[in-house]
Order: structure tokens, then C-alpha cells, then sequence
């Protein structure tokens, strides 16, 4: 193959997409695992349907998963550059994610008359237009898998199930990759089945050079520009994996076991998959009968003094409600989870979706304020899970960590810190035998109690839901009850004296700001970049405290004519900003479709904004 | 593996002043509560547990309030949920000797998902459920064990909710200790709580209460001096099932089902009369037991007490297990295993 054939590139998105089953988040993996192997920044993002099978070749049962590769990411990208459609329906259904021009490989065997019918089609998919806007690359994948497998002596299930891996090998073949990667992958994880690895092996191999010898793709053979990143020890990481990391890395900096209990839930259950495979590092995992008991466990833990965690998503948190009260009245520390997802009710539980903002803010009955952060990043789900236990354990208070479905399930690199240098935790630990100590005695600065555990001699006392006295006793006195309502309040408002202050990123000097928060990062910093490289200027500032917000808050949004609150939800955030800042003026850019952001439709917006 | 304990000692001989706290008992004069926490008080120094290390765990209701009256640690939580929160106490800090008190709208209307989840995992607590068959705190409604048929105050035409019997939903659940008393009788009700405390795993001990505010008398058909030892039957592991003020009367099996029987009568010897086994592991006759009402009398005493690896030692056993195996010493470990590369 001659160099002149290789199309150079900043990034590349590919877009893996077939029925469920056919392995499609599978060869994602391994296509940004490899990428990521060979010096690429990657961002990927699953996006599957409810249901585990959905019946054959239909467009309900469509698997996808997106990899954006390249020298610097920010998130997974808008449309692709390759598509892989294993059948009718993912080529019917993920046909308008790809860019005009985009090179698209399909399973052309699985294009049989009952198989278009039930995609969809009533008549031949592939038009002459269609073929005008895309390289079409109809590739005979289940016949030279069937062959392969045949001539090893598989049955047809199990070289069916290989499937992936041929449409891989071209992938590979297309990106300039090598196969070792892949290879070393199989081998360990086929390690007892040396006919699976041989057959996989040999089907990626078909795939590679199937694609070699294609006249249409040497045209189309692309090297994607390596990533120039911080020196440090990289990985691949999910935002689920990295938010349950941050929970172990919190519980051993702080010296307080780690306690998770939670119930299975749509897109948050990797978290409780995550932790129960580390007992050994001493996570307490506890998979409960259900929600409420999921976080009542938490906070029975927290209350015998653990790093106490529950995690859930939209629906899990609406049922939490009553037990958060309780973290806020009996002022526990306490982290809770929320991977947002497509709402109200069941809603759309694998699409990803801003909207639980004003539950976590608000979702409880009394004065009950807490703390509220989201991560922006897959990536950094690890700093902000550790984040928030850090700020439960130092404030004595329950704190909400918001990420979604996106960050949740998407993968990205991840710069590995060592815990030492991780910011230090002090819980507010109470002396055995201090004969001063009172269950509601404060903290002058923080206005923090202090944690006295069952077991510890000498401070015996009691807490729970009902109002209680500075000194630990009941009471039901007016001006009691308001002075510790207050005190609740100003507890989380003295918050802001401990983190850092809002940064502006992009053109500071700009008219326009651009307002987002929590998983929305990486699609807005892009297109604020873009638009200042083209000349226009744009401000940026991104929140990733939410409650309280940083201090300077209110002088970032004064400095700006034009502000617009970017998120996906119906205004919560610009909402909430409102209410605090009402002398600021701000328009909104809303998306809830269940879907992320794309960089071309906020650069639209902007572009708009600042035309007007 | 041998059994492990994990409560510590105390040093000391406690009394029961010991745990009695400096708060003011609200409940109304005459309540059977009183009775009930009584026995608990008298109960803690038998146990011979450091006082530091006993957590009450309590809902909302009347019974509820008991944590603020035993001078321990102590959670008065929300309604329903005292058994989700106890077990989080307890496998954050299995040293802990941790007891949980409700009420019969708490642990079996609002509760009863979390009651039967802690039942059917053996967690190693102790739960004590005050039954008046009815809801005082809200002032007299009916709840999950409530007669057919009777009227309250949401029932003006009777109710017409079948009751729930707890020991049957016990042992439904798999249960390892199922007890019953009456809070008339404190002796009895700190003997089986002494049994209970003892007991590795979750156990589960029924005081028959009096409302007289709500419910008065409710219990009284089996309770009142009179008709007391004709309608009630004190089990005792090992020993054959005799009742009546006479000591004549027994309980045999007659091949279908569980009858009362007068020794002397009908040819009826000691013979026929079964001998109570706790420990026996099938549920069949500690259900039977359970259920006995109308012409059979109500069984008091400990019917079951088996022993199973209970949720606190399996727990504790694959912990120390995954961290004797464990591939990783520190966190930074994790953080560095699998595919990484420098840059």
C-alpha cells in the first residue's frame, strides 16, 4: 500500500451498529482500545436499546456504538465517518448519523427480501442518490465468516457470532491499525477456548484482508493524527467504572469503609457491578430489595460510620426521596449517585438526558438543602465522585452526584492519578469520652456536627427524623426549630468558602456567554473552539458545583450581554440561575430527545445569538 | 468454618438502670409499650454486650419511640424502614449488636417488603414487633393485622382486608427465629428476647399488645386471667405441647392437621401429645404452630430457633476470603491494572 492512498486526519468517528447480540458494543471497544493503545485520544458512546433482544432485524433491536478517535477529544463526536451496518435495520436506523460522503460497510448477505422487509424497506435500500452521497461498501461478512467457520469445524452459532470481528478487520484495515492488540485481547480472554481464539483470529485476519484487496477502500484508508496529551500513565475508562473508582480512592484517603447500597437500575447499575467486584479492597456492597432500601442501607451504614454511597438513576432517586430527608435531618454524610437518564417516569432508561437537576435540588419534602455537583466528563466521573465524599465526609451532609447516561456508559482516557496526591479527607470524627460533646454541636466555620459512632465509649446518643435540639434532644420549639433550619442552610451555603471559583473558558472578552453543566462539556467546548477559531467570539463557563455555586457566580453572569444556559432538559438549570440572578438576562438552547449535544447545532445557536 | 461472633464483651455486669436513658417515657399510662421495654431493659444486661455497642433501630409509630428510652445508641428513623437501615449499620460495623423495634403497620404495611428481605437473608438482628392490631400513633385505623371484620376509624363497615399473622410471614421468608409473647406477661417476653439475642441471624419476636386508647382489649380473648392459660400454650424446646389451667390439655397431630386434646379423654394419652422441637429446620409444624387461633391455643414461647450461617458471618467470611486473594494491595493498584500506558 503506497502513502499517496492515506487520507490524514485530526479525528475520525466510527460508528459500529448491528442487532443486539451482534457484538457491535464489542467491536467498539476493541476498535478505541486499540486506538487509544496507539497514541489516539478517544471518546466513545453506547447507544442500545431497552431491550436485550429485540426481535431479529427489526429496528427496534438496533445496537450502536460510537468511537471518536483523534489527536485531541472532547466527545464522541456528531455523525461518523465510517458506518458498519450489519443488517437492514441498523443500516435503515444509523444512516442519518453518518456524514455526507462517509464510507459505509454492510453485511450485504443479511440484505435478504424477509430481513429489508422487516426493516422496513419495500424496495431496494440502495438508491442511486445514495450511492452519490456514500461510498457503499456492500461486503459479503456472514458468507466468509460461515466459510471460515466451516472450514474450522464450528457450527454455524458460533461462527455467526464472529461476525463482528470480520467487519473489525476492515475498520482496521481502513484506520492504518494493526491487529496485535486484538489478537493479545482474544487470546486472553478466549484463554480457555483455543478454538474460539483460533476462529476469531482467523475471521479478523479475512476482514483485514478482504479489505486489502478492495479496490474502493485503498481510497479510503485513513491515519488519524496522534494525541498530544500530559506525560502520565493513560487508560480507558467508563464514567460508571471511574465514578466507583472515586468511591474506593475516597474511602481509603478518608480511612472510612466503604458501604454501597443499592438496587439494579438503568444506566446506573455498573457502578454496584463495578464495586462488588472489589470486596478485596474492602467494598461493602449490598444489593437491596429495592431503592428506598438501597439508600436507608446508606445511611444505617453512614450512621455506624462508613463512606456511605447509593446510586441510582431518575426514577431510584424519585423513590429516595423520604430517606434523603432523613440523611439532611440526621446530618449523615452521605453520596448519592444519580445517573441521569431520559425522563419522567420509566421513560427512556438508556438515553441519556439532564433532567433530574431540579429533583436533586429539590425533590424533598421540609427545608432540606444538600449538596449538589455533576462531573462533565467520563473521565473526571472519578474526581467528582471522590469530590463528593470528600465534601460529605468534611460537611456532615448528604450530596447528590449527578452524571448521566452518557458519561455513565461512554469511555474516554483517563490520566491515572495516584491516590496521595489526591486532595486529603478529613471526616469530622468525635472524640471518645469528650464529656462536651452534644450530637448537634458545630463546626464555628463550616457549621459541620460531628460524628459520633455506635461502639465509640462515652457519647451515646440518639438521631433521627424528628426535630431536634443543638444538645441532641427532641424538641418542637418554634424559634428552636428555625435557628436549626437555618443552620442546615447556612451548612451547605458555607460550602462555596471551600471550593475553587468559576473559571471562563473560550474569549473572555466576548458579548456572549455560554453557560453549561455536568455531561455536556466536551460537545460545547468544541464548538465555543471552533467558533473562536473562526473569528467570533464566545465566553465559556461550565458549572460543575451546582449547589452551592461558586462564589463569583453572580460577577461572571453580570459581566455578560448575551448569556445562553445550554443543557439537555427544559431550562432547569437557566431556572435555578434565574432565581439567583435575576438581574441577568438568559436565553436557553433545550435538547430532550435522549440524546447528547452535537457540535453543529450549538454552533448554530450561537452563531445566531450572536447575529441577533 | 467455626461460628464467629463478632459482638465484644463488656467487662462489667450491667443492671438493668444501666440502660434505662434520662428521657421522659411518653407513651399513654397503661400502654402495653411499657411493659414491652421493661422486658428489653431487663433484657441488655443478660446479653453481656458492651453498652457502646448496642444500636436500637426503630420507624415511626408509638413503638418507635423506644430508642430515645434505652440509654444506648439509638436511630428513630422513618416509617417502614427501620430494617433497611439496620442493616446497613450492621454490615458497616458488624460489632455492633443491633436491635430494631416496630410496630405492626411499620414492619408489615409500609415495612413489609424490607421485614420478609431481612428474614429471608438471616441478617444478624433483633427484631421485636409490638402488635396492636391497629395504627395508634395516626389514632386508630386498621392495619395489616387487624381483625376481619372490625370497624375503626377507615373501616366504619368493617374491614374487609384479610390479617396478616407475622410468624407466617417469618417463616414464608425462610425465617430462623420466630417468637411470641404477651406484654402482660414480662417474664415470658424477656425470656424470648434473651433467646432472641442469642440467636445468630435475624429474630423475630411478637409481643401481643394492648392499645387501650385505640384498641383496647383487642388481645384480651386469649390474654385476660381467666381464659389465659385455656387459650394460650407456652412452648418449651424439647417438651411435650401442654396447656390449661389443669396442665390436661395437649396439642396432637392427627394426621391432617393440629388439634387440641384433653389427656384422659377419648383414650387420649401422653403419648399422643407432640413434643415441641425449635431447632427442627422444615418450616412445616413451626407454621402450623404459628397459625393456631379459634379452638387451638395461641402458641407463646419460642417455635422457632435454627441454626443457619446467618447474612453478618457469610458476609464477613467472603470478605476476609476476596481480601486474602485480592490481586491488588492499595487502590493505586486498581488504578493500574489492566491496559495502561505511559504517554
Amino acid at each position: 500500500m503506497s502513502k499517496e492512498q492515506i487520507v490524514n486526519k485530526d479525528d475520525l468517528v466510527v460508528r459500529f451498529a448491528g442487532d443486539s447480540g451482534d457484538g457491535m458494543q464489542l467491536s467498539g471497544t476493541l476498535f478505541s482500545d486499540a486506538s487509544a493503545l496507539t497514541g489516539n485520544d478517544i471518546a466513545t458512546f453506547p447507544d442500545y436499546p431497552a431491550e436485550i433482544r429485540a426481535p431479529h432485524n427489526t429496528i427496534a433491536g438496533v445496537s450502536g456504538y460510537q468511537v471518536h478517535v483523534g489527536n485531541h477529544i472532547y466527545s464522541s463526536g456528531d455523525k461518523c465517518d465510517i458506518l458498519v451496518a450489519m443488517n437492514p435495520a441498523s443500516f435503515k436506523s444509523n444512516l442519518k448519523w453518518a456524514k455526507k460522503g462517509a464510507s459505509v460497510i454492510v453485511d450485504i448477505d443479511t440484505f435478504t427480501d424477509e430481513a429489508m422487509e422487516k426493516a422496513g424497506y419495500k424496495e431496494n435500500p440502495f438508491t442511486d442518490e445514495m450511492e452519490r452521497a456514500y461510498t457503499i461498501i456492500k461486503a459479503p461478512i456472514s458468507s466468509f465468516t460461515a466459510r471460515i467457520g466451516q472450514e474450522q469445524g464450528a457450527d454455524k452459532k458460533t461462527a455467526d457470532k464472529c461476525r463482528n470481528m470480520f467487519a473489525l478487520g476492515i475498520i482496521f484495515f481502513m484506520t492504518h491499525k494493526k491487529l496485535d492488540q486484538t489478537f493479545a485481547y482474544l487470546e486472553r480472554k478466549f484463554a480457555k477456548k483455543p478454538d474460539v481464539i483460533k476462529l476469531n483470529k482467523a475471521v479478523l485476519s479475512e476482514g483485514y484482508e478482504y479489505a486489502d484487496k478492495l479496490e474502493v477502500i485503498h481510497s479510503h484508508i485513513f491515519e488519524v493524527a496522534h494525541a498530544e496529551m500530559p506525560k502520565g500513565r493513560y487508560r480507558n475508562i467508563t464514567g460508571n467504572v471511574a465514578t466507583a473508582w472515586g468511591l474506593l480512592a475516597a474511602s481509603e484517603r478518608s480511612g472510612r469503609r466503604l458501604f454501597l447500597g443499592s438496587y439494579p437500575i438503568t444506566p446506573a447499575t455498573d457502578v454496584m457491578v463495578e464495586l462488588s467486584k472489589h470486596k478485596g479492597l474492602g467494598a461493602r456492597v449490598f444489593q437491596a430489595e429495592d431503592e428506598i432500601a438501597g439508600v436507608c442501607s446508606a445511611i444505617g451504614a453512614s450512621y455506624a460510620g462508613a463512606l456511605a454511597c447509593t446510586s441510582t438513576s431518575g426514577p431510584g432517586l424519585s423513590l429516595k426521596s423520604e430517606a434523603l430527608g432523613l440523611a439532611v435531618m440526621t446530618e449523615l454524610p452521605l453520596v448519592v449517585v444519580d445517573v441521569q437518564r431520559g425522563g419522567p417516569s420509566t421513560g427512556l432508561p438508556t438515553k441519556t438526558e439532564q433532567s433530574d437537576l431540579n429533583q436533586a435540588l429539590y425533590g424533598r419534602n421540609g427545608e432540606a438543602p444538600l449538596i449538589v455537583v455533576a462531573a462533565s466528563s467520563s473521565a473526571n466521573c472519578f474526581y467528582w465522585a471522590y469530590t463528593a465524599a470528600k465534601l460529605a465526609l468534611e460537611h456532615m451532609t448528604p450530596v447528590i452526584l449527578l452524571t448521566d447516561g452518557y458519561l455513565g456508559n461512554g469511555s474516554q482516557l483517563f490520566r491515572i492519578p495516584k491516590v496521595a496526591d489526591l486532595p486529603s479527607i478529613t471526616p469530622r470524627l468525635a472524640k471518645p469520652n469528650d464529656p462536651d460533646y452534644r450530637p448537634f454541636r458545630r463546626d464555628p466555620e463550616t457549621f459541620a456536627r460531628e460524628w459520633a459512632l455506635p461502639g465509640m465509649e462515652g457519647l451515646r446518643h440518639r438521631v433521627g427524623g424528628l426535630e431536634k435540639c443543638p444538645d441532641g434532644p427532641l424538641s418542637t420549639d418554634p424559634e428552636n426549630h428555625a435557628l436549626m433550619t437555618y443552620n442546615r442552610q447556612e451548612k451547605v451555603n458555607r460550602v462555596a468558602n471551600y471550593i475553587p471559583e468559576q473559571e471562563v473558558t473560550g474569549n473572555p472578552d466576548a458579548d456572549l456567554l455560554v453557560v453549561g453543566w455536568g455531561g455536556t462539556a466536551g460537545a460545547i467546548t468544541l464548538a465555543v473552539e471552533e467558533l473562536n477559531n473562526e473569528g467570533k467570539k464566545v465566553a465559556y463557563t461550565h458549572f460543575n458545583y451546582i449547589c452551592p455555586l461558586p462564589k463569583n457566580t453572580g460577577d461572571i453572569l453580570r459581566k455578560y450581554k448575551k448569556i445562553v444556559v445550554c443543557e439537555l432538559n427544559n431550562g432547569q438549570f437557566a431556572g435555578y440561575l434565574r432565581t439567583q440572578f435575576p438581574e441577568c438576562p438568559m436565553q436557553q438552547y433545550n435538547k430532550i430527545m435522549g440524546l447528547p449535544f452535537e457540535v453543529g447545532e450549538l454552533k448554530e445557536c450561537f452563531t445566531k445569538i450572536l447575529g441577533e | 468454618m467455626a461460628k464467629r461472633h463478632f459482638v465484644p464483651k463488656a467487662g462489667v455486669e450491667y443492671t438493668k438502670a444501666d440502660f434505662t436513658s434520662d428521657q421522659m417515657v411518653k407513651w399513654c399510662p397503661g400502654c402495653g409499650d411499657h411493659a414491652i421495654l421493661s422486658s428489653l431493659l431487663s433484657t441488655f444486661p443478660k446479653t453481656g454486650h458492651k453498652k457502646e455497642n448496642i444500636c436500637m433501630v426503630s420507624g415511626i409509630g408509638c413503638s418507635s419511640r423506644i430508642p430515645y428510652y434505652v440509654d444506648t445508641y439509638g436511630f428513630h428513623s422513618i416509617h417502614g424502614r427501620a430494617c433497611a437501615i439496620a442493616t446497613g449499620v450492621k454490615l458497616a460495623n458488624p460489632e455492633l449488636s443491633v436491635w430494631v423495634n416496630m410496630g405492626d403497620g411499620d414492619s408489615m404495611a409500609i415495612g413489609g417488603n424490607h421485614l420478609i428481605h431481612a428474614v429471608r437473608r438471616n441478617q444478624d438482628f433483633n427484631i421485636t414487633i409490638f402488635n396492636n392490631e391497629i395504627y395508634g400513633l395516626t389514632k386508630g385505623q386498621y392495619s395489616p393485622t387487624t381483625k376481619f371484620g372490625q370497624v375503626t376509624k377507615t373501616s366504619p363497615f368493617g374491614t374487609i382486608d384479610y390479617p396478616f399473622n407475622p410468624g407466617e410471614l417469618v417463616m414464608g421468608a425462610q425465617g430462623t427465629f420466630f417468637a411470641r409473647s404477651l406484654d402482660c406477661v414480662p417474664a415470658l417476653t424477656s425470656q424470648v428476647m434473651e433467646a432472641a439475642a442469642k440467636h445468630d441471624g435475624t429474630s423475630v419476636v411478637e409481643v401481643l399488645q394492648n392499645c387501650m386508647i385505640f384498641n383496647d382489649k383487642t388481645h384480651a380473648a386469649i390474654t385476660d386471667r381467666a381464659v389465659r392459660d385455656d387459650r394460650t400454650i407456652v412452648l418449651e424446646n424439647g417438651k411435650p405441647m401442654i396447656f390449661g389451667k389443669e396442665k390436661n390439655k395437649g396439642i396432637r397431630f392427627n394426621g391432617r392437621c393440629l388439634e387440641a386434646v384433653t389427656i384422659g379423654e377419648n383414650g387420649i394419652t401422653m403419648d399422643d401429645i407432640m413434643i415441641h422441637h425449635e431447632d427442627t429446620e422444615d418450616t412445616g409444624i413451626h407454621m402450623m404452630l404459628a397459625r393456631m387461633s379459634g379452638d387451638l391455643p395461641v402458641a407463646l414461647g419460642v417455635i422457632r430457633n435454627v441454626e443457619k450461617p446467618s447474612y453478618t458471618e457469610l458476609y464477613e467470611n467472603q470478605m476476609d476470603e476476596c481480601k486474602a486473594n485480592c490481586k491488588y494491595k492499595c487502590v493505586d493498584d486498581l488504578l493500574n491494572s489492566g491496559d495502561t500506558w505511559e504517554v
